[in-house]
């Protein structure tokens, strides 16, 4: 155990910093703000990383059990349903606390170089240290409310940044559109909130998840179409999660909101807030697992698919941060897949460490390929490859940590990425052949799309640039250190740490997933190597022969379409536009009628005999008769 | 009745003291001194707002037609607060000249339709339900058409008082079937001897709807545009706050005592009601190039949602419903606040106009902003808190597709109620508003608004308390 009460100051902080900043700015100098900001996520970090390592190390039992460092009743709602405001310390919080201070701190010392003469420097500051806070609050909820508050904060922060740059019609387009399809995906959550305490009497995660608890011992509530009830209630909190983890359907958020100034991205959509799905997931993972396994079969299904489906994408973007965001879909989504064939406790909850593990390390390097995508765009100032080439002589740090960061994701030894994939694969592999030659194929894919990006941008025909230099400092020193991240995250004992049941396991090297895997990702790079080291024709002629599905897959298999369709054509004109009409031209166009033809006869009579107030009478009484129509047919005494 | 007895009135008895003073004080104060005879009226609105704050008991007057208690206490408070904040709010119109002389008029017009409320809230009795409810109705349309030089407000006078006499109608018939089967006249006497014959499920199909006129529930909403555009603002904002909240509360009164044993027959009724009505004002909100018209569907919609509380038929119901309309006052009377405010400067209403506000006024852009979150129930600001808790309540009753269509409109609510704040922050104008500054009066009812939206969501103590008054209110009934 341990008392674990000091880790408030890690929420306390940050949100100190977001309102002496916001509430002095103005008054304030732009640096001093940033700097209160980076000391107060600095002072959060380091708190952070003393948690994990009492935590992890300094703890004398053989298994890790959650605890409650804090916890006060905020609402009580009846006698046993209320709404706790609290911190859980567990292994998967923990762990998360870590990713989140590690790399919002590199993001705070970054941007402090990217955004320098920005005209929001000092707003930009003061909602970094919003959202620190916002997603710092989120893994340590205690409950399903408190973590639903912070999930719609994180969202709200989420889009004060995306729409940093509100000049930019097309951020401020951006950061509406992922505000409105991640609240279109909560409703679900918050249903699922809803009928989860209506059966359990209960928000707090500890009694939801407990494996001899009610939820999961007995079996609650009816049956509504072939599934139980709490097998939809867990659906609709995946729904939540798969609209802030960009899973098909909702992913088509995340590509648009990479309108943002790229830390933001390094930091929210990559690392960090997109993650909160996989998060949410694996905190009620015991009542998935135990109690609802049809749901946890969905969400491997949409993990899955979701992964393919976003690595091709990838391979056809020519914006190196559109690029980057289809590539966190794709990475995202096997975290879910692995989440979906785990089995509970022991061994067979591999899936479910691979998956926490996956996250971990693609938080490095994900965050480290956006800063490093950052440090290109400051210094090229586009975002197309087509303007970019040959960039490893002038940049050269940014060269190496990024090279380092591609080679985390292709999944090639010994960096991060290929213990934590090797893991995932292995799990896929060992519950259903289907996913696991799915993954396999997209591990190929992954290592052909980023080597792509990575010999187009590095490699390849030299440009004209202007006045090309490094980055500053404060920019490249946080590439480094994500990049020792990213070296060295792969050889943490997961297994030893984060568990399904919070008991060590020991996890063995898979040679024969391992070997194959490898062997997929350099067939990948080989081919970019062929297809982009020199920029030759061939590429060309390789989309020419592919023709149709490379077209397809271009337009990103038309799903925005189909979205603006809906939203556009059937709502908009097909709902919304009717009934407008049928308030201008039935209603006011009747009132019209009639008041033209009364005003002829005389102006002051008009106002007495107003058509319109029959009609609004008529209308009321016609509401009346029909309520009246159906209880005499409905209810007969 | 004894002497003590008679101060369970406390409430009614300062407001028709309040009215008293001001006709008096109206004929003393000469024509350059109207601004001190303003601060004069709003002190004595604010002398009765906070006697309203001390510990109220319960009790009956008048054989049982008055009955009070805490939480009737607590609803005629929500109102008091929300006619002192629009009050502070009216000095920019009231200050034009030609205004300046009818200041006393609208007020003592306002305050009557207060003490009306006050009597129907604390009615025990049809008879006194009905009273309170004409005191309560009649004096607005007179408001409505304060500005008798506009044809349009002259207009919302004219249709506010033929569709109410409409209502009171059938309010009134579906009283006399009610008498005709109980042969009571009194709340309680009605709601035992009830029986769910044909003929009591006509009285209450006739007093739920003729309710929902006041509440503005489609399909009995369509008065509202109409008036809510045409009437001088004050009355707008107070129209869709206090008006419809004092509705609301013997709504909820009239179903728990009279119809409790017939809670199985209104439940189908609301729910469709629910539905229909939500989904009707936000899809009319989304295209409106009014503000006011705008913020006319916009609470038409909300006034769906509040119904999601009502359906709920226990302690837990009624105190969301209350706790809703208190974080409803704020945020709908904070929108107000600017909207009045920008109006009275520049007589602009139109949102077309609001491109570009936050350039020049980002203090009330910022104010505007919270107000709209707050409506459209984003966390952690209290209109979330307001809106989760009558979902819960609606689901605590098992109606998820209910609540599953009311959460979907929540997302339709937010699109337009961002579209307002994209208006402001991000469009681009020619000629947008100019700066100006606002007076003192209204400052001041913004930053209470503001504190309210903030505060009344991170303070558990105030749901806490409304539980406790609704858990009373159902003990004191059973």
């Amino acid at each position: 155990m341990g008392n674990y009460q000091y880790t408030i100051w890690i929420l306390i902080l940050p949100f100190a910093a977001f309102l002496f900043t916001g509430i002095l700015s103005g008054k304030l100098k732009p640096s001093f703000t940033a700097a209160i900001s980076i000391g107060a996520i600095g002072i959060a970090t380091v708190l952070s990383y003393f948690a994990a390592i009492q935590y992890f190390f300094l703890n004398a039992s053989e298994s890790y059990t959650a605890i409650e460092a804090a916890s006060f009743t905020w609402y009580r709602l009846s006698d046993t349903l209320v709404i706790d405001m609290g911190i859980l310390i567990d292994s998967i919080s923990v762990m998360m606390l870590v990713v989140i201070t590690t790399v919002s701190l590199m993001v705070h010392i970054y941007s402090t170089g990217y955004m320098k003469g920005d005209d929001g420097y000092a707003r930009y500051f003061t909602f970094l240290s919003l959202f620190s806070f916002a997603m710092l609050g989120l893994v340590l909820a205690t409950n399903l409310i408190q973590i639903y508050v912070f999930w719609e904060l994180v969202g709200l922060s989420s889009y004060l940044l995306i729409g940093h740059y509100y000049q930019k019609p097309s951020a401020v387009a951006a950061a509406k559109k992922a505000f409105i399809v991640t609240r279109f995906a909560d409703l679900g959550f918050l249903i699922g909130i809803l009928m989860l305490s209506y059966y359990t009497g209960t928000f707090s995660f500890s009694e939801i998840t407990d494996p001899n608890g009610p939820l999961i011992t007995q079996t609650i509530g009816g049956v509504f179409l072939g599934l139980s009830t709490l097998t939809w209630a867990m659906i609709l909190v995946f729904m939540g999660g798969a609209g802030k983890s960009a899973m098909f359907p909702f992913h088509i958020w995340l590509p648009d909101a990479m309108e943002g100034p790229t830390p933001i991205s390094a930091l929210i959509h990559a690392a960090t807030m997109v993650v909160a799905g996989v998060f949410l997931v694996a905190r009620m993972f015991t009542v998935y697992s135990l109690a609802a396994p049809e749901a946890l079969e969905v969400i491997a299904f949409i993990g899955a698919f979701t992964s393919l489906f976003a690595a091709l994408i990838a391979i056809t973007q020519t914006d190196i941060k559109k690029i980057l965001a289809y590539s966190t879909i794709s990475q995202i989504g096997y975290m879910m897949m692995a989440l979906g064939v785990s089995g509970y406790s022991g061994e067979a909850g591999l899936g479910f460490t691979a998956s926490m593990f996956h996250l971990f390390t693609h938080a490095f390097f994900k965050a480290l390929l956006f800063l490093g995508a950052g440090s290109i765009i400051h210094a090229v100032h586009s975002n197309e490859m087509k303007d970019m080439g040959n960039l490893r002589k002038h940049l050269p740090a940014t060269h190496i940590t990024f090279l380092i960061a591609t080679l985390a994701i292709s999944g090639i030894p010994p960096f991060s990425g290929f213990f934590s994939k090797d893991e995932i694969l292995a799990a896929a592999y060992a519950s259903n052949k289907l996913y696991f030659a799915v993954e396999y194929l997209v591990a190929g894919l992954t290592a052909f799309y980023m080597f792509r990006l990575y010999f187009k941008v590095f490699w390849g025909k030299e440009r004209t640039y202007e006045n090309i230099q490094e980055s500053p400092a404060s920019m490249t020193i946080p590439l480094w250190i994500l990049a020792f991240g990213t070296l060295f995250a792969g050889f943490l004992p997961f297994s030893h740490l984060v568990t399904t049941d919070g008991i060590p396991f020991d996890t063995h090297f898979h040679w024969n997933i391992a070997l194959p895997s490898v062997g997929i990702a350099l067939a990948g790079i080989f081919i970019a190597a062929a297809l982009y080291k020199k920029e030759s024709a061939r590429s060309q002629k390789i989309a020419a022969s592919l023709g149709a599905f490379y077209s397809v897959t271009k337009e990103k298999f038309y799903v925005d379409e189909i979205y603006i369709f809906i939203t556009k054509k059937i709502i908009f004109n097909l709902i919304s536009m009717p009934v407008v009409w049928f308030d201008r031209h039935i209603v006011d166009g009747f009132m019209n009628l009639t008041g033209n033809t009364t005003v002829a006869l005389s102006f002051r009579i008009r106002k007495f005999q107003s058509g319109n107030i029959h009609q609004y009478a008529l209308v009321f009484l016609t509401g009346i008769l029909i309520a009246t129509l159906f209880y005499l047919f409905y209810y007969p005494n | 009745m004894s002497f003590s007895e008679i101060f369970l009135m406390r409430n009614e008895l300062l407001l028709v003291t309040a009215v008293l003073v001001i006709l008096i004080a109206d004929l003393s104060f000469d024509a350059d001194k109207r601004k001190q005879f303003y601060y004069f009226s709003i002190f004595l609105v604010f002398i009765v707002t906070v006697s309203g704050l001390f510990p109220a008991k319960s009790g009956l007057l008048f054989g049982g037609m008055y009955q009070t208690g805490p939480l009737q206490a607590m609803m005629k408070n929500i109102l008091n607060f929300s006619t002192l904040i629009i009050l502070l709010q009216s000095w920019g119109w009231f200050s034009h000249v030609n205004q300046q002389k009818r200041i006393g008029e609208f007020m003592i017009l306002l305050l009557s339709t207060l003490i009306g409320m006050g009597y129907m809230i604390s009615s025990g009795h049809f008879l006194m339900f009905y009273l309170g409810l004409e005191l309560a109705t009649i004096p607005l349309a007179a408001l409505a058409a304060y500005d008798y030089y506009n044809s349009k407000s002259a207009e919302a006078g004219i249709k506010l008082i033929l569709l109410a006499a409409f209502s009171s109608g059938i309010i009134l018939f579906g009283i006399s079937l009610i008498y005709a089967i109980t042969g009571t006249m009194y709340f309680e006497g009605a709601g035992q001897l009830i029986d769910g014959s044909t003929l009591s499920v006509l009285g209450l199909v006739l007093i739920f709807t003729g309710l929902s006129f006041k509440i503005s529930l489609v399909p009995f909403h369509l008065w509202a545009a109409d008036v809510y555009e045409g009437s001088p603002i004050a009355l707008t904002s107070y129209l869709s706050v206090v008006s419809k909240g004092s509705a609301v509360f013997i709504l909820l009164i009239v179903l728990n005592t009279v119809f409790a044993s017939l809670n199985d027959i209104w439940d189908p009724l609301i729910y469709i009601i629910i539905i229909i009505t939500i989904t009707v004002g936000n899809l009319f909100a989304i295209r409106q190039r009014n503000i006011k018209r705008f913020l006319a569907f916009s609470s038409i919609a909300q006034a769906g949602f509040i119904m999601l509380g009502v359906i709920n038929n226990s302690a837990f119901g009624v105190a969301t419903v209350v706790y809703f309309m208190l974080v409803y006052m704020f945020s709908n009377l904070a929108a107000f606040g600017v909207v009045s405010a920008i109006s009275a400067e520049t007589g602009k209403e139109s949102i077309d106009d609001y491109k570009g506000f936050y350039g020049t006024n980002p203090k009330l852009s910022l104010v505007m902003m919270l107000a709209m979150f707050s409506l459209a129930g984003i966390p952690p600001i209290a209109g979330f808190f307001g809106k989760f808790f009558l979902f819960t309540a609606a689901a605590e009753k098992g109606y998820y597709i209910l609540v599953l269509i009311a959460v979907l409109n929540t997302i339709i609510s937010l699109y337009y109620y961002l579209l307002i704040i994209k208006t402001m922050f991000i469009e681009k104008s020619d000629t947008p508003i100019p700066f100006f500054k606002s007076n003192l009066p209204m400052k001041i009812s913004l930053v209470i608004c503001v504190l309210g939206m903030v505060i009344t969501g991170f303070t558990s103590g105030v749901f806490d308390y409304m539980v406790e008054m609704s858990d009373q209110l159902f003990s004191d009934m059973y």
